[in-house]
């Protein structure tokens, strides 16, 4: 049975950017609204206009809406009353705001994943601001950082900040619940330009045949052809084990993701510092990522305040062949981009080999050689695709082969 | 009274509180004639020769200072929201049943909420200086008597040595004092650094009062405050509240989103060729600001060039600066830390500073107009860049001017500031107040672009070929507006509740009373 009543959103002193909404159905009276405002003085009648349009969208004529704003954006409000009106008043209907264009762009399969940054789904106030740190990614989250009672909610949240907040260019990710609750979530992310699906806790392949005959559906239904890309979490021993099968499930997995959080938790281990526990579990990943032509991605780092700790993980990291981590605050967006990207070192030992690859190319010899010694084939292709990274974080001109020879 | 448009557009009154008032004129303009003000001259025959003006109480020196209604009483805020002294002052006042005094604080703080009840008792009639928090809010609400005025630190020490504002009675709460009436900030338990916000009370109110609860024998030194100007000394248990006054550990900012704001700030000033060999630059308290100063240190290091002075708020990162020879000296207003107060103690280089020396327009210069850099704050701006400090979006009135007058007539003057606080866009088509002319304003720094005045060509050069995210100001607040949406204009009570001064005295806005 629906109830008469519900609410939804956030209420606090700390709150910032985010509004609480309670709507109480009634048979008579017409649209009451009791607003308290932060912003009332500027915003107060298009906060009134708002919420009017929202009701009279989903056909209510009759309710008492009482709402505590702290300055939340519209596509915040129209989020939450959505949320209630659907408690109340199920229906089929959305209530969207356009699409706006900064949000139209696509993303490539290969393209460079060192950071992602972690935005938990039902929290908008981290959204706004979260694209001006320019990480590779940002990830709206509906799993483990919203609590069971608030999923309902952040289901509009996420959904509306995709279609409303300009994320200026970062690779907009959303990380669903575990398989089979996630495949609902779909629903809400899948028609509003979501460039890459997270999903958690994969231990079979199966699991992302679901989620992509599932997308395959939504993509009919709503003739979309942009590209959506998956990026599956490894979280446990089985999830290991599989982990070739579930790269090999869609022709749209582009990444590996381990989540060590939860995978020395079902190993039995204490995660450590130097995490020799799941030495086995990345490299196997990376292995397996690799085996299919993609990437693998490492987990968070959890200790914000310790960036020098953060950088040798990533040092190590790197040297089993991850290509990325999550983050979870942008002060570890520079650490993770620095310490991911090619080296002086690395770059200028592949800068040669490019060179003498090109000499060889020219000469039609079949073998590259530096100085005395032979470059395999595989080397070739490791530095020309360094070059090709180091190229686009700008750690090397375009043109680097001209000023090369002049140098 | 009659409304005047003044220079910059805005409709002020001739008249305040019984006074004549100059309109603004722009700036550079307005030019009084006449005589600085001046005190009766005094004679030591009627001082003690011993040197000791003690009286057992404030309340004594009060009435010997022949406290009466309709005086005009200053107080000072060296103790920032430690001080106690300038609510017992209108404590004792309410007692010896006073009316219609006038309050001439150097700032106030949110624990001068204590006197609302003497303006609506009509001990106080207005205030002249600040009104933050909740008097700020009092005063919006039309509550108060007669019509605040607020001033900057120089234009403080402009209207007093002006004679625009006469001193009955000034108060000096100090961390330390003779019995002759020589005073310092540097040591005692209420240390705060400086007197210098004292200055001109001492030198021009009739009677002068220091109060200390750390009394040494003559002489008192350094004595910033000299007891050639002192009528009466008081001891006291306890002047001011420690832990209010300094703070023990001044932080540079965690908040992501202020980091990017200092990050890009300090990033503009480099790539426009403001920091350089010799440079001087000037960076307060607040989050942001602190950070942009720790991002020049970082700079400086890595040219091996220093800075020849750096003026205070100082507070631990810049003492660390001087001590590691980034700068020569620091010139300082006020101490915001511990380290701050420690450094001025046994640092030579790092001085003490006064309204008068740094801040006061009428002078013959002072040093803020050689300051390079300033960084400085704003609750709005227009697309003139004309700047508000005092007043909020909503209209209310919540903070004074402090120095961010005087320090826009530096040489480049940027505003690092988020472009919307919770929904606020900061950008708009008119402030609220005007507080500071556009002219004087040439950079602002949003962490979604930065806006040049066009009046800067040569930052505007300077920046061209850099990848700095340079915008418009008109194209900031569309930005703004498109993430919010467009804010409702505020309607106002015609009532005029508070007058912004201009650093030479006319009258650049007024604050007008909130609409229920």
């Amino acid at each position: 049975m629906n109830q008469l009543r519900a609410s939804s959103g956030n209420k606090s002193d700390h709150v910032k950017s985010d509004c609480y909404v309670e709507i109480e159905l009634k048979s008579s009276g017409g649209i009451q609204i009791e607003l308290k405002s932060k912003v009332g003085t500027l915003y107060g009648d298009s906060i009134r206009t708002l919420i009017k349009s929202v009701l009279q969208f989903f056909n209510m004529e009759h309710a008492h809406v009482v709402i505590e704003d702290r300055g939340a954006l519209e596509f915040v409000i129209a989020a939450r009353l959505e949320a209630v009106i659907q408690l109340i008043k199920p229906n089929k209907k959305e209530f969207l705001f356009d699409q706006i264009a900064d949000n139209k762009y696509h993303t490539e399969r290969d393209q460079i994943r060192f950071s992602r940054l972690y935005l938990p789904g039902n929290s908008p106030k981290l959204f706004i601001n979260s694209g001006i740190y320019q990480s590779h990614a940002i990830i709206l989250d509906l799993e483990d950082s919203v609590a069971p009672d608030k999923k309902h909610e952040a289901r509009f949240m996420v959904r509306n900040a995709l279609r409303s907040v300009n994320f200026y260019g970062s690779e907009r990710m959303v990380r669903i619940n575990q398989i089979p609750n996630g495949l609902e979530d779909l629903n809400f992310i899948v028609p509003h330009h979501v460039n890459l699906i997270l999903i958690p806790k994969v231990e079979n392949a199966q699991q992302i045949i679901d989620v992509d005959n599932r997308i395959k559906e939504i993509r009919k239904e709503k003739g979309m052809d942009y590209p959506i890309w998956y990026m599956p979490i490894i979280e446990s021993a089985l999830g290991v084990i599989n982990a070739f099968p579930i790269a090999k499930a869609s022709a749209n997995v582009v990444a590996l993701a381990i989540g060590l959080e939860d995978y020395t938790a079902d190993i039995g281990a204490k995660r450590s510092q130097e995490a020799l526990e799941s030495f086995y579990a990345r490299s196997a990943l990376v292995n397996a990522a690799k085996a299919a032509g993609i990437q693998a991605i490492d987990s968070v780092f959890s200790d914000v305040d310790d960036l020098e700790a953060l950088k040798q993980t990533i040092w190590v990291s790197k040297g089993l062949g991850f290509e990325g981590m999550g983050c979870i605050h942008p002060r570890q967006i520079p650490v993770i981009h620095e310490n991911y990207a090619p080296d002086p070192v690395e770059l200028t030992k592949a800068k040669r080999i490019v060179l003498a690859f090109d000499e060889a190319q020219e000469k039609g010899l079949g073998v590259v050689s530096l100085g005395s010694k032979m470059i395999d084939p595989p080397v070739v292709k490791r530095a020309l695709k360094l070059i090709e990274t180091a190229i686009s974080l700008n750690k090397l001109g375009k043109n680097w082969k001209e000023s090369e020879m002049d140098n | 009274m009659k409304l005047i448009k003044n220079a910059i557009g805005r409709m002020v009154p001739d008249e305040l509180n019984g006074k004549k008032q100059v309109p603004f004129q722009g700036v550079g303009k307005y030019k009084p004639k006449g005589v600085k003000a001046a005190i009766p001259i005094r004679s030591v025959a009627d001082y003690p020769a011993d040197g000791d003006k003690r009286l057992p109480s404030i309340k004594e020196a009060l009435i010997k200072s022949g406290l009466k209604d309709g005086m005009t009483i200053s107080t000072h805020h060296h103790f920032r929201n430690g001080d106690i002294i300038a609510n017992q002052v209108f404590d004792i006042a309410a007692e010896l049943g006073m009316k219609d005094l006038v309050w001439v604080p150097s700032a106030s703080f949110p624990c001068h909420a204590h006197l609302i009840q003497y303006l609506e008792s009509g001990v106080i009639h207005h205030i002249e200086g600040s009104m933050n928090g909740p008097l700020g809010q009092f005063t919006s609400e039309g509550k108060m008597t007669g019509t605040g005025i607020l001033r900057s630190h120089g234009g403080r020490y402009q209207a007093i040595q002006d004679g625009d504002v006469h001193i009955d009675i000034a108060i000096i709460a100090a961390p330390t004092a003779d019995p002759f009436g020589n005073a310092n900030g540097v040591t005692g338990s209420s240390a705060c650094g400086l007197l210098g916000f004292a200055l001109a009370d001492s030198q021009y109110a009739d009677k002068v009062i220091v109060v200390t609860d750390n009394m040494v024998p003559f002489p008192c030194v350094p004595w910033q405050i000299q007891g050639n100007n002192v009528d009466y000394t008081v001891e006291v248990e306890q002047v001011g509240i420690p832990e209010k006054i300094v703070s023990g550990t001044t932080q540079i900012t965690r908040s992501p989103d202020r980091l990017l704001l200092a990050e890009l700030s300090a990033s503009f000033c480099d790539q426009a060729g403001l920091i350089k060999d010799g440079f001087s630059f000037q960076a307060g308290a607040g989050g942001t600001a602190l950070s942009i100063g720790n991002f020049f240190g970082d700079i400086m290091r890595e040219r091996g060039i220093k800075a020849r002075f750096a003026r205070g708020g100082s507070n631990k990162y810049l003492v660390q600066m001087l001590e590691e020879g980034l700068i020569e000296y620091i010139l300082d207003g006020q101490t915001f830390d511990l380290e701050g107060v420690r450094s001025m103690r046994e640092n030579p280089n790092h001085t003490d500073t006064s309204p008068f020396t740094s801040y006061n327009y009428h002078g013959k210069g002072n040093f803020n107009t050689m300051v390079d850099v300033v960084i400085l704050g704003a609750t709005e701006v227009d697309l003139d860049f004309n700047a508000n400090v005092v007043t909020h979006s909503d209209g209310i009135l919540l903070h004074g001017i402090g120095g961010w007058q005087n320090c826009l007539l530096s040489k480049t003057v940027i505003l690092p500031i988020p472009l919307f606080r919770d929904r606020i866009p900061v950008i708009r088509d008119e402030v609220t107040t005007i507080c500071g002319p556009g002219e004087l304003i040439d950079v602002i720094v949003t962490e979604r672009g930065i806006a040049i005045n066009p009046l800067r060509k040569d930052l505007i050069d300077a920046t061209k070929n850099s990848d700095l995210p340079i915008k418009s100001i008109q194209e900031l607040k569309l930005e703004a507006e498109r993430i919010c949406g467009a804010p409702a204009k505020i309607e106002f009570d015609d009532e005029i509740v508070a007058a912004i001064k201009w650093v030479d005295g006319t009258i650049i806005d007024v604050v007008r009373k909130i609409k229920e």
